[in-house]
């Protein structure tokens, strides 16, 4: 979600980021920049030449279960699964002995490698991307560290011990379990250099033998999430928030909340009232009793319409930016055939996750514990520590597994972190409290995806290939005004225009230009952030000339792919899967998108069926994927399963709209998202591949949409531009 | 208020109107039932009343009494365990928030209806939201474990 890359070590502005000169080879860390907070992050001190991996990355219980601790946050991506996959790979340890626990708080061990290491966060897709290496090393270390323990036991050559699922042993017959041998282990000096097994030795990795570790947990309901926690005494808060961005606090008469049987504080914090109570129940009751008065004066007071109307009138505007020029386009068009013209409407979307916002605030002595779904640990560490006036050494953040976040938990603010630790100063420490926010708490709440104008030219040579292409994108930057902000290069967000500027289509004459807007509604990655709209514009819009230049939409695809083999092998892969090109039943009309996100190369070709009155439904959609290695290929087909099924209740239903400031959706019965009803059969494919694994949380999402909307296009001639269909439906 | 839950009487100190999802999770420390919504709108706090599937965000307390109540945490049997044993064999849950819902609401259709039809499955559990869209395993879940009991 976070929109870092691989590369993601460029420069940043000093005025939001502390950056520090790291040890020697490390080259530079980053940490982030509070104003008002003491510096977090790493401190310059060198991490040690050879980590050891036991304590860091993983423990050992004496009956030899082997937890490993992830620099990862897992919110159902399945990275915990994934990490224990490397390490048991490498240590060939009993894959079903093998647990996963959320890690925080040293960001030497748990810095995110694809950001450039320094600090710890999940986003971006990068996950695998960072660990790959990192827990490979620490397995293949760690058994090194077991072999060289048992060796000293028995007194022979290390080389002659050998280790398997989870067993020591030496042709003697001595036997030992690594629970046996892990204290001894880890007193050891840490060796360097370990060598891993080459691909060719790998048992897990890329096999469908690791399952998830969570899935029994999760299917008997014993799985613990942040809102499932119970500390001795524990208050539960809900807050009152403002109706409108923007607006603040002016009053509050909390007679009758506080009158509520349960309630035992109502406090001002800094982001409305908390009602703080003996449980749940009597904190919503307390809640509805409160009476606050706002001060709207700085709110935002506009419609989603009338920003729409203005984002329009700001299309034919000069624009703020220029992303990316290729050639000369003014010429280009003067010379052409033929031009296509066409303008996008995305609406804000919410992200929804089904376990609501939530976390856990205590001190305990002078350690101030919180426990979340931390998806940035070490900014959220930096924000607890201010927000308790605490020095972030004495934060101590418990990382939990969470109920889905989709972008939503990884806020530049620390929203909920810090609200649960204001509520549990405000009452001066005497108990643990939860903070909760309800589902309509969320849909309000705003960090929403940006609402986005795109206006598109495209000519045309007499052959029908594009020879230029111009592309205003008109919407909110999502890394304005944030810590992240030293990202925005040259008055450029990337994440507004990712998947248009780097577009792999052969346009030789190309113009991206970027009109920045101000809105007071707050806006946040979503599940494959810049991608969720111009993987939409751009993949329609080429079908589009595909079917001006009456050629075939794989066919033409390929053409205009012909540097970039990867995207064309995940075309010819998804078309020759689903049977491109054979007769369809009547009432069946298929589509096709490519798209690379996050360094992952997906296509997937769409199948509705159309009703008789004009509906439709999308009955099976056909992926295939290139992300590297394929560590878990199971979990990789279930993340972009997962990802069609949420990409397209988006394109399908969501929408959230404002009136007059007010949002307009509150729960699910307005804001809609796919239910089983509308699930297509997915089929993934995955192409073999011997490059580092990329991301795939993410990748499988940005297609989906623009496949069903070509497929709807060959069924109908109807170009769906206004999203989500629902609206374009009943407009 | 008296409620029967998995089996077990509980004497629980609150409003007839308490919704009995709170009364559940932060009473009787039965944490396996969800909060999503508040509103009946996404299951994730399905249990069984007399073995009938309900939202208990929208169950007030005083409609409780008097029924057996069954959560996730006392769900067994024969179905039951069918639809864990199919869960955990294709690794359906992702986030696995909705999924103590989708398991009651999967079991509930099963004990119904052994050999549910695609269409079937679709009547049960659209009330059931899966924001990682693990649908597509949900369905293959419900006929692997429908499969299991025949077997």
């Amino acid at each position: 979600m976070l929109p870092f890359r691989r590369a993601a070590a460029q420069p940043l502005s000093r005025r939001r980021f502390l950056v520090v000169s790291g040890a020697a080879g490390a080259g530079l860390t980053l940490a982030f920049h509070i104003p008002g907070a003491a510096a977090a992050g790493p401190a310059a001190s060198a991490a040690p030449a050879a980590v050891s991996p036991f304590n860091a990355y993983l423990t050992v219980a004496p009956d030899g279960t082997v937890t490993v601790l992830s620099a990862h946050l897992d919110m159902g991506q399945g990275i915990y699964s994934g990490i224990a996959t490397l390490v048991a790979e490498e240590l060939d340890a009993d894959p079903v002995a093998v647990r996963v626990e959320g890690a925080a708080g040293n960001p030497a061990l748990y810095g995110n490698v694809a950001w450039g290491g320094a600090a710890q966060g999940t986003g971006g897709s990068t996950a695998m991307t960072s660990s790959f290496e990192r827990y490979r090393r620490a397995g293949a270390t760690a058994r090194a560290m077991l072999v060289a323990a048992a060796a000293a036991e028995w007194k022979v050559p290390a080389a002659e011990v050998t280790v398997a699922s989870g067993a020591v042993t030496h042709p003697s017959g001595r036997r030992a379990g690594f629970g046996d041998l892990a204290a001894a282990a880890a007193a050891l000096p840490v060796p360097e250099d370990v060598p891993l097994k080459p691909p060719g030795a790998w048992t897990l990795i890329g096999t469908e033998a690791f399952r998830r570790v969570d899935s029994r947990a999760k299917a008997t309901g014993r799985q613990i999430f942040t809102i499932d926690l119970s500390l001795p005494g524990m208050l539960t808060a809900v807050i009152a928030r403002p109706p409108l961005f923007g607006a603040t606090v002016a009053s509050v008469d909390d007679a009758a909340a506080r009158a509520v049987k349960g309630v035992v504080a109502v406090v001002p914090i800094s982001r409305g009232v908390a009602v703080i109570a003996r449980d749940t129940a009597a904190a919503l009751k307390g809640r509805e009793a409160l009476t606050v008065e706002w001060d709207r004066s700085a709110a935002e007071t506009r419609g989603s319409d009338a920003l729409m109307a203005e984002y329009r009138r700001l299309a034919a505007q000069p624009p703020t930016a220029v992303a990316e020029r290729r050639g000369d386009p003014d010429s280009a068009f003067a010379g052409a055939a033929r031009t296509i013209e066409a303008s996008y409407e995305f609406p804000f979307l919410a992200h929804a996750a089904l376990e609501p916002l939530d976390a856990v605030a205590r001190r305990d002595g002078d350690v101030v514990e919180v426990w979340g779904g931390h998806q940035i640990p070490d900014l959220y560490q930096a924000l607890a520590a201010r927000a308790a006036g605490v020095t972030p050494d004495k934060v101590r953040l418990h990382v939990m597994m969470t109920g889905g976040g989709f972008g939503r938990r990884a806020v530049a603010d620390g929203d909920v972190v810090v609200e649960a630790v204001e509520c549990a100063r405000a009452i001066d420490w005497q108990a643990p409290v939860k903070v909760l926010w309800t589902r309509e708490d969320d849909m309000t709440g705003g960090r929403y995806r940006p609402m986005y104008l795109h206006t598109v030219r495209a000519a045309l040579d007499a052959a029908g290939n594009p020879v230029a292409w111009k592309h205003r994108i008109v919407g909110q930057s999502i890394l304005a005004g944030t810590p992240f902000e030293g990202m925005v290069r040259d008055g450029v967000d990337v994440t507004s225009v990712e998947g248009v500027s780097n577009t792999p289509y052969t346009l030789p004459n190309l113009l991206v230009e970027l009109t920045t807007t101000k809105t007071g509604v707050p806006v946040l990655w979503w599940r494959s952030v810049g991608h969720t709209h111009t993987a939409y514009v751009m993949e329609t819009m080429i079908d589009e000339l595909a079917a001006a230049a009456g050629r075939d939409p794989v066919e033409y695809r390929r053409a205009l792919l012909r540097d970039h083999p990867r995207h064309r092998a995940v075309l010819d892969l998804a078309a020759e899967k689903a049977g491109w090109g054979d007769p369809l039943p009547a009432g069946r009309f298929r589509g096709v998108a490519v798209h690379e996100s996050f360094h992952t190369y997906v296509a997937q070709v769409a199948e509705i069926a159309m009703d008789e009155r004009g509906g439709f439904r999308v009955e099976r959609v056909v992926c295939a994927v290139d992300c590297g290695i394929a560590v878990n290929p199971d979990q990789i087909r279930a993340q972009v399963e997962g990802g069609v099924g949420f990409g397209l209740g988006a394109v399908l239903h969501s929408q959230i709209t404002l009136t007059d400031g007010v949002v307009d959706q509150g729960n699910f019965d307005t804001y809609r998202v796919l239910r089983m009803d509308e699930m297509p059969a997915v089929e993934v494919h995955i192409v073999p591949s011997a490059e580092p694994p990329t991301g795939i949380g993410e990748p499988g999402v940005p297609p989906i949409g623009p496949a069903v909307a070509n497929a709807l296009a060959a069924a109908t001639g109807r170009r769906v531009r206004v999203l989500p269909f629902d609206r374009a439906e009943s407009a | 208020m008296r409620l029967t839950v998995n089996g077990r009487d509980h004497e629980v100190d609150a409003d007839p109107d308490t919704p009995l999802l709170w009364v559940l999770r932060d009473r009787l420390g039965l944490t396996g039932t969800k909060f999503g919504c508040g509103m009946a709108q996404c299951g994730a706090c399905t249990v069984h009343m007399d073995g009938t599937p309900v939202r208990a965000c929208s169950t007030p307390l005083a409609a409780a009494e008097g029924v057996r109540i069954t959560t996730i945490e006392g769900i067994e049997g024969k179905v039951a365990d069918a639809v864990v044993q199919a869960w955990v064999a294709l690794d359906v849950p992702q986030c696995g928030y909705c999924q103590s819902g989708q398991v009651m609401a999967a079991a509930a259709l099963l004990a119904e209806n052994p050999r549910p039809s695609d269409t079937d499955i679709d009547a049960a559990m659209s009330g059931n939201i899966c924001r990682c869209a693990t649908y597509q395993r949900i369905r293959a879940g419900i006929h692997e474990a429908a499969r299991l009991l025949e077997a």
